[in-house]
């Protein structure tokens, strides 16, 4: 066939491969690799979660299921939500089970995006959003949270990025990569600028279930907001479920049933054994998310105080489960400490300047690892910087 | 006894690992070492912290492997002190491991180690059912362990099967 033009279109042939890529493909291949690059949790689902599903294969649950998920799952999911988080959404209209977060994230942004619109991705960030928002047709603008506010972002830092084709901002708390975690006060102010400019929240709020110091804050919670809010959250981390791609979107009707128009012609529905997983997880009590994060909570503690012994400062995560500490300190840029720490060390990190430009002179380190494997690594990276 | 949150987290990590070092727990909790360290002898000294132990896969030990087993105990309570003299007669025996009052078809559950079953079984013969108030027995012998005392010993592939990198 003789090729006279690329077939690919243009949007994906521009998008960026991720920077995560190039470590995961350094460390893959390497013995003894002590890994705090990986993003989710060290804990297997629980067992309970487990049976279920099996149960259901084995009763022969195996069809599809409503589009927007089972109905009794989102009815959980309403209770969940409005128990844990203060929200309030009606199950029947205002929720939809997604194949992960990532799903929901995607249905949300081509919802409301046409052609050229502008989307906020707060960086550093999680390296999806802005490749999302380019995908289905939007313009991601990259504002940086800096490190002088630990990581929280300031409505003038937003200001200066506002156009008159802004349609939303994408919001991360607990974050990743920094762990920062928004509370009631600066979820207002950010409530009000919000309002100003007359933009929807994308508050993708996937690390909720592990908020370690304080109560979390659901953006949706904020007076006014509900009704600007694409609500994302799932079981991955806080239940320990992220191979099951499940995940759900909560916000008022008329952006549900745009969602839910997307959801049906590209998904269909998501996995039905990994919906009645879902089920049994919150209806299990809260026991095994409760013990996770005790668990979680104490590796931080260890884990960032270490890092601020051996001169990486650190400022104390909030949330989630990553510490982001400056390597300034050893002169080394974010892409040569982790390459130099892996291959000398055998400690795979992911520099921060894959997550945005802010991310430069830090590094993610993901403390979902069992407590000998955190002691260890410390230890090398100890040996590491003191060279 | 009223616990602290500190406290309270200490006895769980120490629970779960009881070589971790002190220093460890110390940055766990947000204490000092000092504190961690103080903390951990008003424990000790109140008992709450019994003593630190390990467990151990017998089974696997050639010429070790013992036996365990549990023995349905009914007694006749008596006036005054309950069960509590005839279960004392019975854990003061060394090769009692563990004693509970259970509710239910029988009085007192007692479990025992022994070498071989004829070991076990001399012993609920001569010195069990020869005690008073003991009115019948009913032996199990155990005959594999999968899980002791929170411990799986043969976990099913137990390793990490996350990707090395991940977002």
């Amino acid at each position: 066939m003789k090729q006279t033009k690329s077939y690919l279109a243009k949007t994906v042939e521009d998008l960026k491969p991720s920077g995560i890529r190039k470590f995961f493909d350094l460390a893959a291949g390497m013995e003894g690799v002590i890994s705090l690059g990986v993003g989710e949790p060290d804990f297997v689902t629980s067992w309970s979660a487990r049976e279920a599903a099996i149960l259901s294969l084995e009763q022969g649950y195996t069809s599809y299921t409503a589009n927007a998920g089972l109905l009794e799952l989102r009815n959980e999911v309403s209770s969940y939500m409005k128990k844990r988080f203060h929200v309030d959404y009606n199950p029947k209209s205002e929720i939809i089970i997604t194949v992960g977060a990532s799903q929901a994230l995607d249905i949300a942004l081509r919802a409301i995006l046409d052609p050229g619109d502008e989307v906020i991705v707060i960086e550093p960030s999680f390296v999806s959003y802005a490749p999302l928002v380019s995908l289905a047709g939007g313009k991601p603008v990259a504002v940086q949270a800096t490190e002088e506010y630990d990581f929280k972002i300031q409505t003038h830092q937003l200001e200066k990025a506002i156009t008159d084709r802004t349609k939303a901002i994408m919001l991360c708390s607990p974050n990743n990569p920094t762990g920062t975690m928004l509370g009631q006060k600066e979820l207002t102010e950010l409530a009000a600028f919000i309002e100003k400019h007359d933009l929807l929240v994308l508050s993708d709020e996937i690390y909720a279930e592990l908020a370690y110091d304080e109560p979390y804050v659901s953006f949706a919670a904020i007076e006014g907001m509900r009704q600007r809010t694409l609500l994302i959250n799932g079981f991955s981390k806080g239940f320990a479920m992220t191979g099951w791609r499940l995940g759900f979107v909560c916000a008022n009707e008329e952006l549900t049933a745009a969602m839910l128009k997307i959801h049906q012609y590209a998904m269909m529905c998501a996995p039905t054994m990994a919906q009645y997983a879902a089920l049994e997880a919150l209806k299990g009590g809260r026991e095994d998310v409760e013990d996770m994060k005790k668990s979680y909570r104490r590796r931080r503690n260890y884990f960032v105080q270490s890092l601020n012994e051996i001169g990486l400062s650190c400022h104390i995560p909030g949330g989630a489960f990553y510490a982001f500490p400056s390597i300034v300190s050893t002169g080394l840029s974010s892409e040569q400490f982790a390459e130099q720490l892996l291959i000398e060390e055998k400690v795979a990190v992911v520099p921060g300047n894959v997550f945005g430009s802010s991310g430069e002179g830090h590094i993610r380190c993901s403390y979902a690892s069992s407590m000998e494997h955190l002691q260890e690594a410390m230890k090398r990276i100890k040996r590491f910087v003191e060279k | 006894m009223k616990l602290s949150d500190k406290e309270l987290e200490v006895v769980e990590i120490l629970e779960k690992d009881a070589r971790i070092s002190a220093d460890d727990v110390a940055k766990m909790i947000g204490l000092s070492l000092q504190e961690t360290e103080e903390l951990i002898k008003k424990l000790e000294k109140e008992k709450v912290l019994v003593h630190y132990t390990t467990v151990v896969d017998w089974s696997k030990i050639d010429g070790h492997e013992g036996v365990t087993a549990m023995i349905d105990v009914k007694v006749t309570p008596k006036r005054g002190v309950g069960f509590d003299e005839v279960a004392e007669r019975i854990y003061r025996f060394k090769e009692v491991k563990s004693v509970y009052l259970m509710s239910g078809a029988y009085d007192l559950s007692v479990i025992i180690e022994g070498k071989s079953m004829n070991e076990v079984a001399r012993f609920v013969s001569n010195k069990l059912s020869t005690l008073d108030s003991v009115l019948s027995t009913t032996t199990h012998f155990i005959l594999k362990k999968y899980k002791h005392d929170g411990t799986i010993f043969e976990p099913l592939a137990d390793d990490d099967k996350r990707i090395v990198v991940s977002p």
